[in-house]
């Protein structure tokens, strides 16, 4: 008996054990991307005395704010072992819809966000449909998609941008700032919260939802799902359409902010946002990744970005810093896997 | 014993091919029932039928007595029918726990899991099983033998009566095989009724019950395991008697030494090795899984890096940095995993056997010469038998034992005197077994220099002129090959720890000669 006691303790610790050794584990890949935010943000702050003025940290934040947004919806579908390349064309297309139903059909702002987010899911139904059920490799899908949407965005516009003049309150969701009004020397635009609201909710439903349980067993291991009984193609389907809605949300805060929906923006904000998500240390080839590493990539890059121009550094050299950081980056990421 | 399965009447056609006529099956409450057959035989569709996986064209299906539809895994599991594929299924960046239970979560509203329950839950499972495993390991971090066993654990959270096992011990070492049969007998005690499939004959008699045998889609015989001879399942499992002939040892000590290696180390993995090998012999190396056996022959072909020895070709001293300068000293190595390292599945047989050796088929302008490919390709194919339509089939649709012959004729084309060959035999059927230990036979007799590398006994006994054995990373002895050896020297040497090494493993040194 005493024997059996001692056994059953012996596995909990064991059960212990590998629990912190996962959460360590699962930590030092986050590090990894927060150290090199935290170096980046203190070179910049040593070279210029202007980087860490609180309009500058502000503006860094709110450029953050969209490629964030998009990149957490990539990331979604890369920890499923998909890809999305469609997440931007998308983003302008559900600013699109927000526009028309908003200033060409003057319907009320709630009305607005629900279209917007809708079309998201809607596409993204569509692309998981012709992924999962017609088997097209989900690159050529969504690129196909990428290209449908960047069409259909000119064509439902009219070619021309769409303004949000009849809807004065449409630009707080992006730039008004509810902090600011409770405590007006921090005020942080409502397009970071919604943001860090984003990114909460897509960690939560990974960490704890059945859907976010299936997003990492298909990118592990599709064909042992589909033996175990869960029904791949259901699920696959509905992660892309969370993924669309947020492309959707992503729309809402790009078109409040400049107040306009513009038809020609969007394409490259794709490889922006799948850019934040392997430097978050997403694994491209799916099964493993987090939010917080995608937020975190996201940070960086703008970090980046934000503090070569305050160097006056010319744009074409930032480009070419920002493509050597994400070979860096992935690079750093499959050494310290080596050694692990 | 009540009888819990019957499939009678089964037929199940693919494209162009006729998978299994009038097959049947039945299966009795604590029992092993054995399913035999070679690849290609039918038993894994017959038994992706009773798992639900396939639906049959036609034929009957009864469960405890009822005829069931099973038209998906989830019918098969809620019928008490589990099974554990060969391939192992697991998802490896999923905890144990989260995948002995995917797709049946514990959940709490709106779609939130439980993940305490879910961890109770297996660990429950476990301790039935007597299974020491932390629930919250990761599946991809485990051994292959923890991995299946948490196969079995997810099969049984099925409350499964009836339980599959395709090829089980296919990567286990004996230790492990022990405990893996200790479930199943445990289980066997419970009434669960085991389905066994298995390349591995010695096995049948240690755990089966009755061995039904499967050829070309049909059903040909079922009979109780102990009062059938082994010899007796082969004969039906190939429609003939399969002639083993006995070892003949030649006498190559005049032949010139072809490969000889000096003190080679590299960590705990290879500790101070040091062997030679003739022109015309055939080594064998025996040990346990994990003994360092495969570690020794990547060391020599460059695949892994060496800390310290040396290495002679033809009594030259060589430095071997890369795979590239092996090949270049004449050294080959077939890896035990074809289908990752050896083939390029998806390309035709001409192009495999010439894929190593492409500089002789092109032209000063780099265009290749196809023809003189497919002249190569064509001799090959005559010379080893190979069996193909054509030299243009894509290798992935051959099967193992020929696909084995590619990568070997890939390698007698880039001239390779010294040949490793590191479980040549895996996932090869019975049949075509022979065939290549006759074609190694023959590579020898040429003159070639062969290591084999195998987990078989029975196989290293077969074809090995002398037998070197590995334990933890050391030679722990080299045997003489032929009828003197028995299984327990080479056991009692594969076990042969550090503390017991020195006088036993000198003595067997000296009469290996």
């Amino acid at each position: 008996m005493s024997n059996m006691q001692a056994t059953t303790e012996s596995v909990q610790k064991d059960n212990a054990g590998a629990a912190l050794k996962r959460r360590f584990d699962g930590a030092q890949q986050k590090l990894l991307a927060f150290a090199s935010l935290i170096v980046l943000v203190l070179v910049f702050t040593f070279a210029s005395p202007n980087f860490m003025q609180t309009s500058n940290v502000l503006a860094i934040l709110q450029a953050t704010s969209v490629n964030g947004i998009l990149a957490v919806a990539a990331t979604l579908v890369i920890i499923t072992g998909g890809i999305d390349l469609s997440v931007g064309t998308l983003m302008t297309f559900t600013a699109i819809t927000a526009g028309v139903f908003l200033t060409y059909w003057g319907l009320p702002l709630p009305i607005g966000i629900l279209a917007a987010i809708g079309a998201g899911v809607l596409c993204g139904l569509i692309s998981g449909t012709i992924i999962s059920k017609m088997k097209v490799p989900p690159f050529i899908a969504t690129l196909g998609m990428m290209l449908i949407l960047k069409g259909l965005s000119l064509v439902i516009s009219g070619t021309k941008p769409i303004y949000f003049n009849s809807t004065p309150s449409f630009p707080v969701i992006s730039t008004g700032s509810i902090i600011g009004d409770i405590i007006p020397s921090v005020p942080v635009p409502n397009g970071v919260l919604v943001l860090f609201a984003v990114a909460a909710l897509a960690s939560y439903i990974l960490g704890r939802t059945v859907l976010g349980r299936y997003c990492f067993a298909l990118g592990s291991n599709e064909e042992a799902a589909r033996l175990s009984g869960v029904n791949v193609d259901a699920w696959k389907i509905s992660i892309y359409a969370l993924s669309g809605g947020i492309c959707g949300i992503a729309g809402l805060v790009i078109a409040s902010r400049l107040n306009s929906a513009q038809p020609a923006l969007g394409q490259g904000y794709e490889l922006d946002a799948i850019a934040a998500v392997v430097i978050g240390g997403t694994s491209l080839s799916g099964g493993r990744g987090t939010i917080l590493g995608t937020v975190i990539g996201a940070l960086i890059m703008s970090v980046l970005l934000n503090g070569l121009r305050i160097l006056s550094m010319p744009q074409e050299w930032q480009t070419v810093v920002t493509g050597s950081i994400i070979i860096a980056a992935v690079y750093a990421d499959m050494i310290r896997k080596k050694k692990a | 014993m009540t009888t819990i399965v019957e499939m009678t009447g089964i037929e199940k056609r693919f494209p162009g091919v006729h998978a299994l006529k009038n097959a049947r099956f039945d299966l009795r409450a604590g029992e092993v029932h054995a399913l035999m057959g070679e690849n290609g035989a039918g038993k894994s569709t017959l038994m992706k039928i009773l798992s639900g996986i396939y639906t049959p064209d036609s034929g009957e299906i009864r469960v405890l007595g009822n005829v069931v539809q099973l038209d998906g895994p989830r019918t098969a599991q809620a019928a008490g029918i589990g099974i554990i594929h060969q391939e192992l299924s697991l998802m490896n960046h999923l905890t144990v726990a989260q995948n002995m239970f995917i797709g049946r979560e514990p959940r709490l509203s709106f779609g939130r899991l439980d993940e305490k329950t879910l961890n109770q839950n297996a660990a429950d499972i476990f301790r039935s099983m007597n299974l020491k495993m932390s629930t919250q390991a990761i599946a991809g971090e485990l051994t292959i033998a923890k991995q299946q066993m948490v196969e079995i654990a997810k099969a049984l959270s099925y409350k499964s009566k009836i339980l599959i096992m395709d090829e089980p011990t296919a990567a286990l070492n004996d230790a492990e095989i022990a405990d893996l049969f200790d479930i199943i007998r445990k289980l066997k005690a419970e009434g669960v009724g085991i389905v066994y499939i298995s390349h591995k004959m010695d096995e049948l008699k240690r755990i089966a019950d009755r061995i039904t045998v499967m050829r070309d889609g049909e059903y040909i015989d079922t009979v109780a395991a102990a009062d059938t001879p082994i010899s007796r399942v082969i004969a039906m499992m190939v429609g003939r008697e399969v002639n083993d002939e006995a070892l003949r040892v030649p006498d190559t000590s005049a032949n010139p030494i072809a490969l000889e290696v000096k003190g080679l180390r590299r960590g705990r993995e290879i500790r101070d090795v040091s062997f030679s090998l003739r022109k015309g012999e055939i080594l064998g190396f025996a040990g346990l899984m994990g003994a360092g056996r495969t570690e020794v022959a990547r060391a020599i072909f460059g695949a892994d890096p060496l800390e310290a020895g040396e290495i002679f070709v033809n009594g030259e001293q060589i430095s071997i940095k890369s795979p590239n300068d092996a090949v270049k000293a004449g050294i080959g190595y077939l890896s035990e995993d074809r289908k990752h390292f050896g083939l390029a599945l998806g390309m035709d047989v001409r192009a495999n056997i010439a894929l190593a050796s492409m500089k002789t088929f092109t032209d000063s302008l780099g265009r290749l010469n196809e023809r003189a490919m497919q002249d190569t390709a064509k001799k090959y194919i005559r010379q080893l038998g190979i069996r193909t339509p054509s030299d243009t089939q894509e290798v992935k649709l051959l099967s193992g034992g020929n696909q084995q012959k590619v990568v070997i004729a890939k390698w007698l084309l880039r001239d390779c005197d010294i040949l490793i060959f590191d479980e040549p035999t895996r996932g090869i059927d019975v049949g075509a077994k022979s065939e290549i230990y006759q074609l190694l036979i023959e590579l020898a007799q040429s003159g070639k220099a062969i290591i084999v590398i195998s987990s078989e006994l029975p196989e290293v006994l077969r074809l090995s002129h002398r037998i070197a054995v590995m334990c933890e990373g050391r030679l722990t002895g080299i045997l003489p090959g032929g009828e003197g050896t028995k299984q327990e020297e080479i056991m009692h040497l594969a076990t042969l720890r550090e503390s017991m090494v020195t006088n036993e493993a000198n003595d067997a040194a000296r009469r290996a000669g």
